[in-house]
């Protein structure tokens, strides 16, 4: 009964995201369809991150390096079309502001970046590999500090968004449907693939390792896997975060990114297909509510965290359809 | 504690002029502040928006409407706060942002959609050169100013072999070159730290042994008072110079013995002898119990600026709003105060010692540095 | 480049790494006896800088400040352990870092609120403060080498307290088999407090030390916490041999960085290049540190396993 409760929940947080800003375009609210924007583009970090984490057990603290070099893929693709300078002089290859080839750069770049970082990183585990992961994210948000090219700490601000074929991104509804529309399709697949074996192996290899072993399978190379699809789709939410924000500054691979991106799994609960998109939810809309209230709200807001560890374990879907997916 | 009951009206005030319906409003102005009020760096935030609905209050004006929001000193949140501002609250000014990098993020977009932007405070050299938009107004500085008014300052009193430190940013960087420009004499070395550091042990012992004659150092905030209070216990007695940041009434009392004598540039101080400064600074001290920094007195005379606008144009004609501001007809806590064509102040600059007036620790004048300085982009600026 | 000045940045690194013993021997004690991944222990650091600055603000005396550092962040310590943290003992180190990160933003906001927003002044007393001339022509401020002077003596102490007595051992039993100190009839849960607040109460000290040579503001805790956590994972978690080894590591890579590959890069590019590369390179050296010896010695230098 509990599956079926957590579809339907599921398909519930579905149509209400998609229900908000249908509502704000009639009533001409556009800074709420901002907002479920940003929802839907976090959320899509954090299904990244939740693959490594809830299906893989794999508590990386260092997601934030796939969304910056996501944003980054953006920032500089598209500085070096705004600017009309060549991306790499020898070759004279050119910048872009085609939202599909930034895309496509964002995913391989992430994509080749969390297979390095995840080769070196799968050799330990435990706290030390929350560590290494956190170790490395601060290696990239020194160096993109401290890199003159691409604006050092100040950041790159791109003055318009980029183009989607046939699409007038600049209209903020239109932006909304292009991230949903992603959120989606990566939904979709990311479930179809914890039903595959290739999850259900990837699971087994968090629960009982020794198991896996004596059916034949690696669970390096496993890991390994999850990892790079893992940070692959955090890479294209920040591709998509740096076009809502037109704007890509070292803050994107900050520990309090990372920290940020593991409460969207954790509030929405861990392992949960959905969970991310619960958890990114509930978060903007504390961050916005909250900040009105007080110029404390920082107290509330960590209040709440420390309940939802403490009393809701499996996270705002746990609490709606109750504790099915076991995770422990 | 008048201190969080201005506020709290202010606050409550923009609250239930957010219920009622969006766009209700005939006449006068809504502003968008958005400024840093939580973490490490709120005391700069808390100071401009204090001055600010200081000259708010003193106006008797019952038609500004003030929305504060906090950015957290993150980028990010300051476009999204820009975003709700422009798209949700409708507000036709934005004021408030103390960091560069984050002015960056927000006010190209700003000004592109029609939205004036006052700076109280961030002054990168990108706003004031190629990037300069007629709707962009700063009210303090531009980054490279005060430094390069040191610069000019220790040439002239002779110093000939400069030994220069800053965190290796881009703000750094622009304060080192700003420094550069005006300097004639011999730079002994440049020291670029990590942003954020608070142990310069490693450093003072690089400028004991560097033989140079001055030391001049950018280091904003929680930076500086470590540097200053390392650098007066080491015993190294090289003279050391600065732009106001690491001298201003906020942290000042944070350093204390340890920045006694030290000389640096501003372009104010509360000596300054005009009547409009006195107002400002006896009303200050009565409001909120504590004196005005360097930033509350650029969030004074920004809300100034404003006002005086108001009083020619109406802000929905923008044009005539622009033209009102670029007169810059208001009494500025500074004397003197004009723009520059691309909208940055032209105005003097001062050299300050740090002293104790009784228990408190805190500035006067010694001399001028730079009379009517004009910052280096300006002819840049094509608008 | 003079001898003294390179026995100069070596005091330096020895002096930023005994501080980070301090913070880091409190982190690596509670992971090892409870298990616990403590994110706001930097919080305690900042806890112990304010009391003291607060105390010594209002009487006076750095003694003082310095023992309501210990008392403040102790009893600090002992409250979230004993309200929150207790809970977590068993579950994954995710709930753990969450909840942490939670105690982060509240212990932050909350000292903002009652201190304010500005930094609070915290000096050295007078008679530590000034130069002292070493053997050799070195012109050492007294300070620093009583802040190394002090975290030897915490080292040696801690060991003596492992090693020599009984609460030792328990930590020891404990850290060994958790179901091992219960079946010897030890009360666990103020065992447990007992470490918290020790591991609290060296965090106030490395803060009030370190507060009095920099700034006491909200935020503080943040960046050395991250420090202290590169510590132990390169010392191993649980040793606290391997926390001090790891501290001096840390301490002398990233000072001596800070300075010669600045210099070293000057050998061979035009000077500010050199700089703002070398400078770039230097800050991110710890964190490249701690990776190589993960890659060699995936549990740290000290650890027995993960």
């Amino acid at each position: 009964m509990g599956v079926r409760r957590e579809t339907m929940v599921n398909a519930l947080l579905l149509a209400g995201l998609l229900a908000v800003p249908l509502w704000a375009l009639w009533a001409d609210e556009p800074f709420t369809i901002t907002l479920a924007t940003r929802v839907a583009i976090l959320a899509l970090a954090g299904v990244g991150l939740n693959l490594a984490l809830g299906t893989g057990g794999l508590v990386s603290f260092g997601h934030a390096v796939f969304f910056g070099i996501g944003g980054y893929a953006m920032g500089i693709l598209a500085f070096h079309a705004q600017n009309y300078t060549p991306l790499i002089e020898a070759f004279s290859i050119p910048g872009t502001r085609s939202m599909p080839v930034i895309w496509a750069v964002a995913v391989l770049a992430s994509a080749l970046a969390a297979l390095a970082i995840g080769a070196l990183s799968l050799r330990t585990s435990g706290v030390y590999f929350i560590m290494i992961t956190l170790a490395f994210g601060q290696m990239f948000y020194y160096f993109t500090i401290s890199w003159p090219a691409y604006g050092g700490e100040d950041g790159m601000s791109i003055y318009l968004r980029n183009n989607f074929p046939g699409v007038n991104t600049l209209v903020p509804f239109n932006f909304f449907a292009i991230s949903y529309t992603l959120l989606a399709a990566v939904l979709l697949l990311v479930g179809r693939l914890m039903r595959a074996p290739f999850g259900l192996a990837l699971s087994a290899a968090r629960q009982n390792e020794t198991r896996l072993r004596a059916v034949g399978i690696d669970p390096y190379r496993l890991r390994l896997t999850a990892f790079t699809l893992s940070g692959a789709i955090t890479g294209l939410s920040g591709a998509l975060y740096a076009d809502l924000n037109r704007f890509v500054s070292p803050s994107m691979f900050s520990w309090q990114t990372s920290g940020e991106i593991m409460i969207f799994v954790i509030l929405g609960g861990v392992g949960r297909l959905f969970g991310p998109v619960a958890g990114a939810a509930l978060f903007i809309l504390l961050e916005h509510f909250l900040g009105g209230i007080s110029e404390y709200w920082h107290i509330f807001l960590g209040a709440l965290l420390l309940g939802v560890v403490l009393f809701a374990r499996g996270g705002l879907i746990g609490l709606l359809a109750g504790r099915e997916v076991a995770h422990d | 504690m008048r201190a969080k009951s201005l506020f709290l009206a202010t606050a409550v005030a923009s609250a239930l002029a957010l219920a009622a319906a969006p766009g209700a409003r005939a006449e006068g102005i809504k502003v968008g502040m958005i400024t840093t009020l939580s973490g490490g760096g709120a005391s700069l935030g808390v100071d401009v928006r204090d001055g600010f609905m200081l000259a708010v209050k003193m106006s008797g004006r019952d038609d500004i409407e003030v929305v504060i929001e906090d950015d957290q000193r993150k980028p990010d949140i300051a476009v999204q706060l820009a975003d709700k501002m422009i798209q949700s609250d409708r507000v036709d000014l934005l004021t408030g942002i103390i960091w560069s990098n984050l002015a960056l993020a927000v006010v190209p977009a700003a000004v592109a959609q029609g939205k004036f932007y006052l700076s109280p405070n961030a002054g990168p050299s990108q706003l004031a050169g190629a990037g300069c938009n007629p709707l962009h107004f700063n009210v303090a500085w531009q980054n490279d100013d005060l430094p390069a008014a040191a610069g000019a300052y220790l040439a002239a009193e002779g110093f000939d072999n400069t030994l220069l430190l800053a965190p290796n940013y881009p703000a750094g960087h622009d304060m080192v070159n700003g420094f550069k420009r005006t300097f004639t004499g011999g730079i002994n070395g440049e020291i670029f730290t990590k942003l954020g550091q608070k142990d310069y042990a490693a450093e003072i012992a690089r400028i004991r042994a560097s033989g140079a004659d001055s030391v001049f150092f950018f280091l904003p905030g929680g930076m500086g008072i470590s540097f200053l209070k390392q650098y007066a216990d080491s015993g190294v007695d090289i003279p050391i110079f600065g732009p106001a940041f690491s001298f201003d009434q906020g942290i000042l009392q944070a350093v204390g013995a340890a920045a006694l004598g030290v000389r640096n540039t501003s372009q104010w101080n509360k000596d300054i002898d005009n009547p409009a400064n006195k107002a400002f600074v006896e009303a200050f001290q009565a409001e909120y119990g504590r004196l005005p920094s360097l930033y509350a007195s650029q969030g004074y005379d920004t809300a100034n600026l404003m006002i005086s606008a108001m009083e020619k144009a109406d802000v929905s004609d923008t044009d005539a709003f622009r033209a009102a501001l670029e007169e810059a007809d208001f009494d500025s806590v500074r004397g003197k105060f004009s723009f520059a064509p691309n909208h940055f102040p032209v105005q003097d600059i001062y050299v300050r010692e740090v002293i104790k007036e009784g228990d408190v620790f805190t500035n006067r004048i010694v001399g001028v540095a730079a009379t009517d300085f004009v910052n280096a982009y300006v002819d840049q600026c094509k608008m | 480049m003079s001898p003294i000045l390179v026995i100069e940045q070596i005091l330096n690194g020895l002096q930023s790494g005994v501080m980070l013993f301090l913070m880091a021997a409190g982190l690596t004690l509670i992971f090892g006896v409870m298990g616990l991944i403590n994110l706001a222990h930097g919080a305690l650091y900042m806890i112990g800088a304010f009391a003291a600055a607060a105390v010594a603000g209002a009487t006076g005396s750095f003694l003082l400040g310095l023992a309501a550092a210990l008392a403040a962040s102790a009893a600090a310590g002992a409250l979230i352990e004993a309200s929150v943290l207790r809970r977590l003992y068993g579950r994954d180190h995710l709930d753990q870092v969450l909840a942490t990160f939670a105690l982060i933003l509240i212990l932050s906001e909350g000292t903002r609120w009652l201190f304010g927003s500005f930094p609070l002044y915290l000096d050295i007393p007078d008679w530590l403060s000034g130069p002292v001339l070493l053997p050799g022509g070195i012109r050492y401020p007294l300070y620093r080498l009583a802040i190394i002077g002090v975290g030897l003596l915490v080292a040696l102490g801690l060991f003596a307290l492992i090693s020599r007595t009984r609460i030792g051992i328990r930590i020891r039993a404990g850290e060994a088999d958790r179901e091992m100190i219960g079946a010897l009839g030890v009360n666990i849960s103020v065992l447990y407090t007992l470490v918290f607040a020790l591991g609290a109460a060296l965090a106030g000290l490395a803060g009030a030390l370190i507060g009095a040579i920099q700034s006491v503001q909200v935020g503080m805790g943040e960046p050395v916490m991250i420090l202290a956590f590169v510590v132990i994972v390169i010392g191993g978690i649980g040793s606290i041999r391997g926390a001090l080894v790891g501290a001096l590591l840390v301490g002398l890579t990233d000072t001596l960085g800070r300075i010669f590959l600045p210099m070293l890069f000057g050998l061979f590019m035009e000077p500010t290049a050199a700089t703002t590369t070398g400078s770039a390179l230097a800050s991110m050296s710890i964190y490249i540190l701690m990776a190589a010896v993960l890659l060699v010695k995936p549990t740290g230098l000290y650890g027995s396993a993960g």
